[in-house]
């Protein structure tokens, strides 16, 4: 922590555990309300050459606010066989990894919710609690399509998730720290050949891992071109088939949530976080400032993500993981055995 | 800072409120340990294991042990437990009581149970007797590597190569051409 005035330092631990829980819960929310006004319902209708949702508000901007009324007037509905406790809790695991995701993503130099010496690997940790969730949903529906949907999801998340990881290492190597707001650090303090303009985003030196991580993420949140599990065609909505109403609006947040999310971590790894070029990055200001860059990253980054998802057509399942096995895990290898000569060589 | 509370009681006498979260979660940890193996359905049973080790996990954190507790997430439930699920879910995933799962192997896990229970019990009470361990502050990541990769870097690189040696005898097992 900075020298500079702390308050939420002063209060005693549950307080500051109360005001770090409600600010990740309203973060999540947030950012999963901006993606999908912003991506889904605007940006997807430009790209589809249609104006999107005009009538709730200015450009249709209070659209989200009658989508969430209209989810929650729907009857909660469950299939007759379903095992009804662990149909009703599968979608709360889900959006539970989200919020245990979101709680390591620093925004300034004292706004952070948990600044532990294990960030990324807590990250990495936490986000592969959401299989369970997804398997969850796939048997509690005793539904063949929700069942295969499920098996799909857990077969992917599990060929990706180690790419995932293992291109975190190459940026853990060369930050030399686990810490989220440590690699923030190490990427500001950093120069390109001698330069300090801009710090040292490690794009530049890991631009093999950023796309890795890019890839294995959009695998990660089960988006298109990696819809298998969902594949409207062939398994209705995959896992999600037999919701409806308040939990499949908890699927809904959790997906886009998460988008967000992930790409907050992609964001602290690999474009500098929340640091500024030319401010000094202890200075009170950033508290303020440093979220709202991390807003603009997260925005950027999902823009790319949505790009690809309404952009290109579904791989088929072969095709899905000999990507992941064959092409990413290798490429993510080389990258770690690189990076790790290089930073004894230097 | 999740070691926080560890950090902050270490002066006084007694960690209280580590003692009685402590207590709290052994209890929910021992009942779903229970439901683990009185559940007639598979699937119910490896969800109530997921609750035994995230307990093991919260425990590790009131010690102080991130590092530990954060591996038990990812190692026991991201890729342990999910491994269970799938596996049961491709093979045999029927939604009500199975009735194949309470058999007569019942008498005979319970014998090892308790004697596993008791061997662990006796050699724990036995090393430790009455020894308090004073936890000063959350143990640090750097500690932990500096030590695996000096100290006990033979027995790390054993496991290492045991491992590695499993992994390609499951594959030549499961490959039939």
């Amino acid at each position: 922590m900075s020298a500079s005035l702390n308050i939420i330092g002063e209060l005693a631990y549950w307080q500051q555990t109360g005001i770090r829980v409600g600010a990740g819960l309203a973060a999540v929310l947030l950012i999963a309300g901006t993606l999908v006004y912003l991506h889904l319902f605007k940006l997807v209708s430009f790209m589809q050459s249609r104006l999107g949702p005009m009538e709730a508000g200015p450009f249709g901007s209070l659209q989200l606010l009658a989508e969430v009324g209209k989810f929650l007037q729907k009857e909660d509905i469950f299939p007759r066989k379903a095992d009804r406790f662990v149909f009703a809790a599968a979608p709360f695991v889900v959006l539970m990894s989200t919020f245990l995701l979101v709680v390591v993503v620093p925004g300034g130099p004292d706004a952070w919710f948990i600044d532990t010496e294990l960030g990324i690997y807590l990250a990495m940790a936490v986000s592969s609690i959401s299989v369970i969730g997804i398997l969850m949903a796939g048997w509690g529906s005793a539904s063949k399509y929700s069942m295969l949907g499920g098996l799909r999801a857990t077969g992917q998340l599990i060929a990706y998730e180690l790419p995932l990881i293992l291109a975190v290492i190459g940026v853990v190597i060369q930050a030399g720290t686990m810490n989220m707001q440590g690699i923030v650090f190490a990427q500001a303090e950093g120069s390109i050949f001698g330069w300090d303009g801009i710090g040292n985003p490690y794009i530049l030196t890991q631009g093999v891992a950023f796309l890795i991580f890019m890839i294995a993420m959009q695998a990660e949140l089960t988006q298109a071109p990696f819809d298998m599990p969902i594949a409207e065609s062939e398994l209705v909505s995959g896992y999600m088939t037999e919701y409806s109403g308040m939990r499949f609006l908890l699927f809904f947040i959790g997906e886009f949530a998460t988008a967000g999310v992930f790409s907050a971590v992609a964001a602290v790894l690999f474009l500098g976080g929340w640091y500024i070029p030319g401010i000094d990055p202890n200075d009170n200001i950033m508290n303020v400032l440093g979220p709202l860059v991390m807003l603009v990253k997260i925005v950027g980054l999902t823009f790319v993500v949505f790009w690809a998802r309404f952009t290109f057509p579904r791989f088929r399942e072969d095709q899905l993981q000999k990507l992941a096995w064959k092409v990413l895990i290798p490429l993510a290898l080389a990258n770690i055995v690189v990076t790790g000569i290089l930073k004894v060589a230097f | 800072m999740i070691g926080l509370l560890a950090a902050a009681s270490a002066d006084m006498d007694l960690y209280v409120a580590q003692n009685i979260f402590f207590g709290i979660i052994a209890a929910q940890m021992i009942y779903a340990a229970f439901r683990v193996v009185t559940t007639a359905n598979v699937v119910h049973a490896a969800l109530w294991l997921v609750l035994v080790l995230s307990g093991v996990a919260v425990q590790f954190i009131l010690l102080g042990a991130e590092f530990v507790a954060i591996t038990q997430v990812l190692v026991y439930i991201g890729a342990v437990v999910v491994l269970f699920l799938f596996g049961v879910m491709l093979t045999r995933a029927s939604m009500g009581a199975d009735e194949s799962v309470a058999s007569e192997k019942r008498s005979m896990a319970t014998v090892v149970g308790v004697l596993l229970f008791t061997v662990m019990a006796v050699s724990l009470i036995d090393s430790f007797e009455d020894t308090r361990l004073v936890i000063d502050e959350p143990q640090s990541t750097t500690l932990v590597s500096d030590s695996i990769f000096s100290q006990y870097i033979v027995p790390f690189e054993a496991v290492s190569v045991l491992l590695l040696a499993a992994l390609i005898g499951a594959i030549v097992v499961a490959r039939r051409d």
